[in-house]
């Protein structure tokens, strides 16, 4: 499948790996201390309850925050100080929890944009429109469609982003992000605010897109899915790593459990 | 869909051409075809401002600074040292070009309010060298003794040939503006209005960008600038100032944000206004604030916006 296929070039045999890492607000320790590593092509589960630091977690993975001490290794580069627009062309990408598309721009044209660090024509290359462009250009187009086929909104291409429902949204999300080729793919509670029948469908989605090779991290607070989806789960509670495992090691544990339901 | 939106688009350039020539070729009155003139410099000014403020979402209040620096630059140029106007053109364009880059470089990591002052005061900055920098720009009774156009046999002075000069430029900056925002760093532009977060989450280098665009604006400012030094032949720093700054986002937000006919439209409805409000006499100021005003709470998109949908509404209660 070459719709999806990610940048070659990786070797090592984890595409993820955080060692140690640590990050405080004010006094407050987000981060205390974490370390796991993610093996290629699988889907890991990151759960805890509300503020254990999930999303900081992500937003260090994307670069978004720096870590104050430990690494972040991405397909065995240390990426720390990688600014955010190198990061994505090395391979990651991400969606929000809460959706961001471009509003005022076609959903076409936001999966097109996905494709920034793909594509090269800039200022000159579109004010002369050399045939490098509009061959780039065409072929931008091609691969939004069948993006846009593969995630099951093709009938939407030409409709305003800001006017499909919430739900296409979402998915709209993950289209634009899987737009960048990445190696991995951080999805941030892409079934948050779906109806049961979307969770399916998402579910369906994730299980195809992991078939084309990407690895997944998944931030859920729908445990089913999650459950459902991984191959490995990473609890988190109050910025300490809790416990890791197969979804069937996480269920049986107790420190979770008691994560989960407080320890009365 | 493809072919249809490259048809309408040839189409709008068919009907631009069509009128900008026709009004060039019937109209003999001198004034009117000065008044052409300016409306065609000042679309240069806001279709380089609708760029970064309409289409980026970052706000200028310092356009006029480049618009000046283009005037000055090629009035010491070609005025003081007798170097070949186009030559001077080039020289302008490159220098707001690098001031662009320089001062862009810190304020363009600004954003809403802060980058709204800092380039308000690049503005005066730039305003104040100009009054103050006598010995080389005359400063504030103006520099005289700026050339004439020329090119081979032919002699841009007011009128006809001067009136199709700037509007053969502004239908290329048009040309221009249209294909870069049909291109990737055009979409790239718009997600950066949309949502700068979104867009650095997808790879964009905003910061980068945004200081393309915003010495793209200050290469279209500088042309329009030498525009105007070439057809007044003096220039004082008043031209430039803060004021006008204003007046070119007034013509952007009156024609409306991120469209090009828009930038057009504004240009030509702030340039003509005052011309014809002029029979106010005193009470000028007061009947333009109002009229501007009117436009905004009536049609909060702009007039291009605004008019469509007129027309579309009177379409669907024919129908």
């Amino acid at each position: 499948m070459t719709l999806l296929q990610p940048t070659p070039g990786s070797r090592p045999q984890h595409i993820l790996e955080v060692q140690d890492l640590t990050k405080m607000f004010g006094g407050v320790k987000a981060q205390d201390h974490i370390n796991f590593s993610i093996e290629k092509g699988i889907v890991c589960g990151l759960i805890g309850p509300n503020g254990a630091g999930k999303t900081t977690l992500f937003n260090m993975i994307t670069g978004i925050y720096r870590p104050d001490t430990g690494k972040v290794v991405f397909n065995g580069k240390d990426i720390r100080k990688t600014p955010v627009h190198r990061l994505v062309k090395a391979g990651v990408a991400r969606t929000f929890q809460h959706v961001e598309l471009f509003s005022s721009m076609t959903l076409l044209e936001n999966i097109m944009v996905g494709m920034h660090v793909r594509t090269k024509a800039g200022f000159w290359a579109a004010v002369t429109r050399i045939p490098a462009m509009k061959r780039e250009e065409r072929q931008s187009r091609q691969k939004a469609e069948e993006l846009l086929e593969f995630t099951g909104l093709a009938e939407d291409a030409h409709k305003m982003a800001g006017d499909l429902p919430a739900g296409r949204q979402k998915t709209a999300q993950i289209a634009r992000a899987l737009a960048s080729n990445p190696l991995l793919l951080l999805l941030d509670e892409p079934a948050a605010g779906l109806n049961p029948v979307e969770t399916h469908a998402l579910g369906q989605l994730i299980r195809k897109i992991k078939q084309s090779g990407i690895t997944m991290m998944l931030v859920e607070h729908d445990m089913s899915l999650v459950m459902e989806m991984s191959d490995k789960v990473v609890v988190l509670d109050q910025g300490k790593k809790l416990a890791q495992g197969t979804p069937r090691q996480i269920q049986s544990n107790e420190a979770v459990m008691s994560a989960y339901l407080g320890n009365g | 869909m493809m072919t249809d939106k490259n048809k309408t688009i040839w189409i709008e350039y068919l009907v631009f051409l069509c009128v900008v020539s026709a009004f060039g070729l019937i109209t003999e009155n001198t004034y009117y075809l000065q008044i052409m003139t300016f409306i065609g410099i000042n679309t240069l000014l806001a279709l380089g401002l609708n760029m970064l403020m309409g289409y980026t979402g970052q706000v200028s209040l310092g356009h006029a600074a480049f618009y000046g620096i283009g005037a000055y630059t090629t009035a010491i140029l070609s005025g003081t040292y007798a170097i070949n106007p186009w030559l001077a053109l080039v020289c302008a364009v490159a220098a707001a070009v690098l001031i662009a880059f320089i001062v862009g470089l810190p304020t363009l990591r600004l954003s809403g309010y802060y980058l709204a002052m800092g380039t308000l005061g690049f503005g005066m900055i730039v305003n104040i060298v100009i009054r103050e920098w006598g010995d080389v720009t005359g400063g504030a009774s103006g520099f005289v003794g700026i050339p004439v156009l020329e090119a081979g046999s032919l002699v841009f002075m007011s009128g006809a040939s001067y009136y199709f000069l700037v509007w053969g430029i502004v239908f290329a900056a048009i040309i221009i503006c249209r294909r870069l925002l049909a291109s990737r760093t055009g979409r790239a532009l718009r997600a950066i209005h949309d949502g700068e977060n979104a867009a650095v989450a997808i790879g964009i280098n905003t910061h980068a960008l945004k200081l393309e665009i915003f010495m793209f604006s200050a290469a279209l400012g500088a042309v329009a600038g030498f525009l105007y030094a070439h057809f007044v032949l003096f220039i004082s720093p008043e031209s430039f100032g803060f004021m006008f700054s204003i007046k070119i986002v007034t013509m952007v937000v009156i024609g409306g944000m991120a469209s090009v006919w828009g930038a057009l439209l504004g240009a030509a409805v702030l340039t003509l206004l005052p011309e014809v409000l002029h029979g106010f006499a005193e009470y000028e100021m007061i009947v333009f604030g109002t009229v501007l005003m009117v436009v905004m709470i009536f049609m909060p998109q702009g007039l291009t916006r605004g008019i469509m949908d007129i027309i579309r509404t009177a379409r669907r209660a024919r129908a």
